[in-house]
């Protein structure tokens, strides 16, 4: 199968790889996806006081395209509120990344990823 | 490197060049072009000549008889022929099959379509090193059971059954035998003077022949009957009708001699770079071989680098031509069935690639090999979160997972 540009772009050249600590505070954290089904996201989100995402780290177990589409919601999601963010939709995602039919659940778990961050860091503030 | 080292030997192999050049003779008018069929002269005689010389050669490897090769399009064909051929002529004896859940998928669907007819199949589970247990298939065999279809060689992960032993099960109970040899056939020795099975199908691409061309061996002592599934002017003495095609039966041929002649010193050469690719990674951290390493072809090599997924491992090491037992490629997210069938857990299953090696693969190949995989398997693991929580000493099957 051939790859997209931008999908082998962000795969040999991945933005934002890392780990942050959980336990910091403003860090939300979301893992998304199952070994079985051969793909995990993490991404994680640094939210500054005013309620503004001022970085974002990833890593990811899963097919080219799973790795690229972390990859690029890392870069995407920086610079914004958490509303802005959480409107990120998979079908964005997929189309910036020029992701075939059957890596769709790919753009769908990079979403998901992001959500889950983004209610992980709200219910670390309101606890 | 301009084009991707070639390590899937057992998903087809060049034509060698000394079986293409044959082939080359039997198609233009300067050549023998004839229909092996026609009886009314020189071109048909000599056309039927070199098929039946190819057909001693096919039947020359395996130690039979050349009366007892049955020419097919193929393995697929010739699993076909055996399991559908043999299950129809004697459903009058019973409707129950055994095969086992690591055969390749012309077995597998066969047996589903004889199930559809209304036959019962017994789909066996290998043990976790890819070998049928002999306590598990006699446990399996009922007074009905008028066939086991087992494999000699698998394709995936290379093990070598016992089909010796297997074979004096069957006849003891007068079951009929059928091995799947596309694997096997050129890599380990088959003499069915001794082994007691009854149908053994063969493919001529997995041994440096032409793509399209196979055969069934029918053992005619005792005689094994099958009803044609191809119908029409009764080649094959009725068994697989079509007209022949010489210059792919003549290339079959010949790649079979030349494995008959070379088979002992190439599966020497062949070990030897087996031995060295698997040292060559031997230091590396949750690292698998897949399948029994000893009951095995000296071909193939299955390993799981844990924690770094088949497909994008594939990616990064797009020099290199090998697969996958990762099939998120397809539709259905589903890893490698026969890894599954040996109870490799999902992450192992979708972690895992076969390197298999054959007549033109070099010491520089491998060693290659060994470098780019370390490297390429170190720089996805650190993008891993599984490789995070491994190393931090997190079992990752306690996590609950979103299945998705």
């Amino acid at each position: 199968m051939a790859y997209s540009d931008k999908v082998m772009d962000h795969y040999e050249n991945p933005r934002n790889v890392g780990t942050m600590d959980n336990d910091e505070s403003g860090v939300g954290t979301g893992m998304v996806g199952a070994p079985a089904c051969g793909d995990v996201m993490r991404l994680q989100i640094k939210v500054d006081d005013h309620g503004i995402i001022e970085d974002a780290k990833f890593k990811t177990y899963g097919c080219g395209s799973a790795i690229a589409s972390s990859s690029l919601v890392t870069e995407w999601v920086k610079g914004k509120s958490l509303d802005e963010a959480g409107q990120i939709k998979n079908t964005d995602i997929a189309e910036e990344l020029a992701l075939p039919p059957v890596k769709i659940h790919c753009s769908v778990l990079a979403e998901d990823a992001i959500k889950a961050a983004i209610s992980d860091y709200k219910e670390k503030q309101a606890s | 490197m301009s084009s991707p080292i070639y390590l899937d030997y057992s998903a087809t192999t060049p034509v060698d060049k000394r079986v293409a050049e044959k082939m080359c003779h039997y198609l233009t008018i300067e050549g023998n072009f004839g229909n092996p069929a026609s009886r009314s002269h020189q071109y048909g005689w000599d056309a039927e000549t070199a098929v039946e010389q190819a057909r001693i050669d096919v039947a020359a490897l395996i130690n039979a008889d050349a009366k007892e090769i049955v020419w097919t399009s193929g393995a697929t064909e010739s699993d076909n022929l055996a399991i559908k051929g043999a299950a129809h002529f004697y459903h009058k004896r019973g409707k129950h099959i055994i095969t086992s859940k690591t055969e390749h998928k012309a077995v597998l669907d066969s047996c589903r379509q004889l199930e559809r007819e209304g036959y019962e199949v017994t789909y066996l589970d290998p043990q976790e090193d890819g070998l049928i247990s002999l306590t598990d298939l006699e446990t399996a065999m009922r007074d009905d059971t008028i066939l086991v279809s087992i494999m000699h060689v698998n394709n995936e992960i290379g093990v070598i059954q016992d089909i010796a032993a297997i074979g004096e099960l069957c006849r003891s109970k007068k079951i009929i035998f059928h091995v799947d040899a596309a694997q096997s056939a050129g890599k380990v020795e088959i003499d069915l003077k001794t082994l007691k099975v009854d149908l053994l199908s063969l493919s001529a691409h997995k041994v440096y022949g032409p793509k399209g061309v196979g055969a069934l061996y029918v053992r005619r002592k005792p005689r094994i009957r099958i009803e044609a599934q191809m119908h029409g002017g009764g080649h094959e003495r009725g068994m697989r009708s079509g007209t022949l095609a010489p210059h792919q039966l003549v290339g079959m041929g010949e790649a079979f001699r030349i494995a008959k002649e070379e088979m002992v010193s190439e599966n020497k050469r062949i070990l030897a770079l087996r031995d060295r690719l698997l040292n060559g990674f031997s230091d590396m951290e949750e690292l698998y071989v897949n399948g029994n390493l000893e009951h095995r072809v000296p071909q193939n090599l299955n390993l799981s680098f844990n924690f770094v997924e088949g497909e994008s491992l594939l990616m990064a090491i797009d020099a290199l031509a090998v697969s996958s037992g990762s099939a998120c490629t397809s539709a259905s997210l589903e890893p490698s069935y026969v890894l599954r069938a040996i109870g490799r857990n999902d992450e192992l299953a979708h972690s895992s690639i076969r390197f298999s090696l054959g007549r033109y693969t070099t010491e520089e190949d491998v060693d290659f090999t060994i470098k780019l995989l370390k490297e390429k398997v170190e720089k996805l693991r650190l993008l891993s979160p599984l490789w995070d929580m491994y190393k931090e000493g997190i079992d990752i099957s306690t996590i609950q997972w979103n299945a998705h």
